[in-house]
């Protein structure tokens, strides 16, 4: 009986770029920056790395596909380097692959990037493309990424009888949050804290979604090398070691997208990613156990629901915790605590390592006192791939051995 | 017995007020003051002459069995494509048979009358039964020209059987000329006429009075035999001048409703003509008689079926549900009149993959889904494993049509950032009444007024423009219900 990789993984090193518009900067400067800081943290040469796994997610513009751009640009002696690709949890999907290469004792030791140049297109937003297939041309709607989130709104109103102005509240605290905390990141893409007021009175981009409550679309990578606990503590003698508690996926099974009784105001995904990754880890009690979170915040009202589906707060109870502060940086589990989606940035293909990089760098007590959360237990990442409807939900948590 | 078994109408949500088209381009031509009076009917940005054709075939088919129809017949002068079968589409769309007569009539705009008269006689030779007639028209004035205030859009269909008849037809009497009152060439995209004054006393004044005359002698008729005589002719002085010369009564007139439509081409007297009918008795005789390279006159006697037909949109349900469009440059980016910046969103490119779209033809065109025969969950898209979790059939799916099932919201945004012509692109969750669930474009409504629960029927529509390739993609869009059918 498999029984997960609890412990099997330990995080030996990370890198992440400054997120944003990095006009001056290629896709294979990002991927050289990212891999520069991690291959340095991790204290070991190139030559020791056995295997690569290379997650980004745009097509359209970006460096094409294939592990190549990866082995290409870091000149890596002819290994084994493959691209993974799942939505926005491509990322995650990197290190997954990493950690299960690891576990299986496939390999030793692993480098997991992901990297996103995404400000080639000339608009805002994400390109537009056969994210679903050509047949969507069609027979979908002509959406964009933050109409198909917000209609979460709409349908968590209606679901749990509650005004689209206190929705727009508590999505407006979310945001407001997330600016608190990117303002303190160097690293951030957007490092302005903004008021609940401003945020409120924003331009609307898809009802109720304002400007405000969309994240960035950014430019950058991230990284990770993994190996097995033992040769972590060999090679890092005098610090702690950060292991891989649990990593699970779910994919939509079409379901939300076509069966009648999916209600719109939740993800299916999420849900049970979350269960799945708590039994793996151990977790009974996530709302005690989890400390410090950065969660999938596309935008504002996907990290309200997800507040649900992960289950810390109780269904229905969003608004109240996020009211009360209870995902602050101050609160007892803070969310987006580099800033989020919102605003350190979301290059799809990086996004998953760069908040397990916000989670790595706390448990290690690299962050300035500014920014350092009270209670280092267990850091959970998530991402949400896709729509609402149809997406991949991917829930990553990590600790101190 | 052959003739009319029921009928549909369709003009789109939007008028224009002609003042508005006045107030901008009546600088260019003071003259048309005379033509400012009143509203005309406007396509929404995502409407041709194939989707309104679609639209007034869905509302005469209410009640009939789809399987039963043997012919489809549209007629129009603004066919979205030169080359493919504009029926065809028009078929697939309507989800009927592909064992299917179908054509296109075009050319002037009687070739609704002359569609008609083909699907009479033709069902006449008892060779072919029920055929649906449907015609539409999205003719387009150039900025400043009369055509520009004269001209509406509308769809008009009737279906043509030997059952249920509520229409007989009793007989006919057509004369074409080559008389060129209006014209367009290969490429135009304008209307062009002659001069008023002839068109008037030469076109109207004999040639229609020689088509309705031949009809009278022929069958040994009065005009005054006549509940209704309907013919289209937007010029009022013309009209008077007929009705005089003719001898039909004022309360034979038929009202031609250019003060709230306009002149809508081919579909027009179909439309005029489900006018008549909506308030005709069973014994009625109406003469119909269309205008435009000739005319044919067409004699219909009311049956007792006409108390029996279902309620419908037709003429006055289109009529009631109007709202007003409050801008004339609106009008002239959503004719593409005025090219309008939509954004670089609008300009990647969308090429149809024709090998795709004929294997998913029914589930695109006639949104087809299926229907899990263990379950009964109804689903879409077409799935061969039953979406139900706790069923999950394999290879138990039966066809299963959703364009003529209600539904309701479950979630809508208004989204500002895609792409086009009429922002914000209004989109939701819709949850069908019988079950089944799709994420649909919305159309004909504005965001304010949208709320989760409020009850949608689908209406086909253009889906995108590939404007490389000059030519659209029809899908199906979800319409808020105003007055329940």
């Amino acid at each position: 009986m498999a029984d997960g990789i609890k412990d099997k993984v330990a995080i030996l090193g990370m890198g992440c770029t400054k997120f944003g518009e990095r006009w001056d900067c290629s896709g294979e400067d990002l991927i050289l920056e990212s891999f520069s800081e991690c291959i340095e943290d991790a204290g070991i040469d190139k030559k020791d790395i056995q295997a690569a796994y290379f997650g980004t997610h745009i097509d359209e513009v970006n460096v094409g596909k294939g592990g190549n751009p990866l082995a290409e640009t870091l000149h890596m002696p002819y290994l084994p380097v493959t691209r993974t690709e799942n939505y926005c949890a491509t990322a995650t999907e990197a290190i997954r692959a990493a950690c299960y290469a690891v576990a299986a004792g496939a390999y030793d030791i692993v480098l997991a990037l992901g990297m996103e140049k995404l400000k080639d297109t000339g608009y805002g937003g994400l390109p537009e493309g056969a994210a679903f297939g050509t047949e969507m041309l069609l027979r979908g709607s002509n959406a964009t990424a933050p109409g198909l989130f917000a209609q979460l709104a709409t349908a968590y109103a209606a679901k749990h009888n509650i005004s689209m102005e206190k929705i727009k509240d508590g999505i407006a605290h979310v945001s407001e949050k997330s600016h608190a905390n990117g303002a303190l990141n160097p690293k951030a893409h957007l490092r302005r804290a903004v008021s609940a007021d401003k945020i409120k009175a924003a331009p609307m981009i898809a009802y109720p979604l304002g400007l405000f409550d969309c994240c960035g679309v950014s430019d950058g990578s991230a990284a990770a090398i993994v190996t097995t606990p033992e040769i972590a503590k060999s090679i890092k003698k005098n610090q702690g070691i950060v292991t891989v508690k649990a990593l699970q996926i779910a994919v939509s099974s079409g379901e939300e997208e076509a069966f009648t009784e999916w209600d719109g105001a939740h993800f299916a995904t999420t849900r049970r990613a979350a269960t799945k990754a708590y039994e793996e880890a151990g977790i009974k009690d996530p709302r005690e156990e989890i400390s410090m979170m950065d969660v999938h915040d596309c935008f504002s009202i996907t990290e309200f629901v997800t507040m649900e589906d992960l289950h810390i707060s109780p269904k229905g109870g969003a608004y109240d915790d996020v009211m009360e502060g209870f995902y602050d940086l101050d609160g007892y589990v803070p969310c987006q605590i580099d800033g989020g989606l919102k605003c350190f940035g979301h290059p799809i293909g990086a996004s998953g390592l760069r908040m397990i990089y916000a989670m790595y760098e706390q448990l290690l007590e690299r962050v300035p006192e500014e920014r350092r959360v009270k209670r280092l237990k267990n850091g959970l990442t998530h991402n949400l791939g896709g729509t609402p409807a149809r997406n991949v939900a991917a829930v990553a948590i990590v600790g101190r051995e | 017995m052959a003739g009319i078994c029921s009928y549909g109408g369709y003009v789109p949500r939007y008028r224009l007020n002609r003042g508005l088209i006045y107030q901008a381009m009546g600088w260019m031509n003071p003259a048309n003051i005379a033509n400012a009076g009143g509203e005309k009917s406007v396509a929404n940005f995502d409407e041709d002459s194939i989707t309104m054709a679609v639209a007034a075939g869905m509302d005469a088919l209410r009640g009939i069995d789809r399987a039963s129809v043997g012919g489809v017949y549209f007629a129009s002068t603004t066919m979205p494509y030169k080359e493919r079968l504009n029926a065809g589409i028009v078929n697939a769309a309507l989800g009927l048979n592909d064992q299917i007569r179908a054509a296109d009539f075009s050319g002037g705009i009687k070739c609704a009358t002359t569609a008609l008269l083909a699907a009479l006689e033709g069902v006449e030779t008892k060779r072919v039964d029920n055929i649906l007639v449907t015609a539409a028209d999205n003719r387009l004035g150039k900025p400043a020209s009369p055509q520009e205030l004269i001209f509406g859009d509308a769809g008009a269909s009737v279906t043509v059987g030997t059952d249920d008849v509520i229409a007989e037809f009793k007989d006919a009497y057509s004369v074409t000329y080559d008389f060129v009152d209006h014209y367009r060439g290969e490429f135009a995209q304008f209307d062009r006429q002659w001069e008023d004054r002839w068109i008037r006393d030469l076109g109207f004044m004999q040639i229609l009075p020689e088509a309705v005359n031949g009809l009278l002698e022929k069958t040994g008729l009065t005009i005054s035999d006549f509940s209704k005589v309907v013919y289209p002719c937007h010029y009022g002085a013309a009209r008077k001048g007929l009705n005089k010369k003719l001898g039909i009564a004022p309360e034979a007139d038929q009202d031609n409703l250019q003060n709230q439509v306009g002149e809508t081409g081919s579909p027009h007297g179909l439309l005029m003509l489900i006018g008549a009918l909506e308030n005709a008795n069973p014994g009625d005789k109406i003469l119909l008689v269309s205008f435009g390279s000739g005319c044919d006159a067409m004699f219909f006697e009311v049956t007792d079926n006409i108390k029996k037909l279902s309620k419908r949109y037709g003429l006055s349900g289109s009529l009631a549900n109007k709202a007003d469009l409050d801008n004339y440059t609106k009008y002239l980016v959503w004719r593409d009149i005025l090219p309008g910046d939509a954004g670089l969103r609008s300009e990647e490119d969308m090429w149809t993959r024709w090998s795709q779209l004929w294997r998913k033809r029914r589930e695109v065109l006639g949104l087809w889904g299926t229907k899990c025969k263990k379950c009964g969950t109804p689903q879409y898209p077409t799935q061969r494993v039953c979406v139900n979790p706790e069923c999950g059939a394999v290879g138990e799916m039966e066809p299963y049509c959703f364009s003529d099932k209600k539904g309701k919201i479950a979630s809508f945004t208004g989204d500002n950032l895609a792409a086009s012509l009429n922002p914000p692109a209004i989109y939701g969750q819709v949850i069908f009444e019988e079950g089944g669930k799709y994420m649909f474009d919305f159309t004909d409504c504005d965001l304010e007024s949208l709320s989760t629960g409020m009850a949608v029927e689908m209406s086909f529509r253009r889906k995108y423009r590939d404007q490389k390739r000059d030519i659209a993609g029809y899908f199906w869009k979800a319409v808020p219900i105003r007055e329940e059918v």
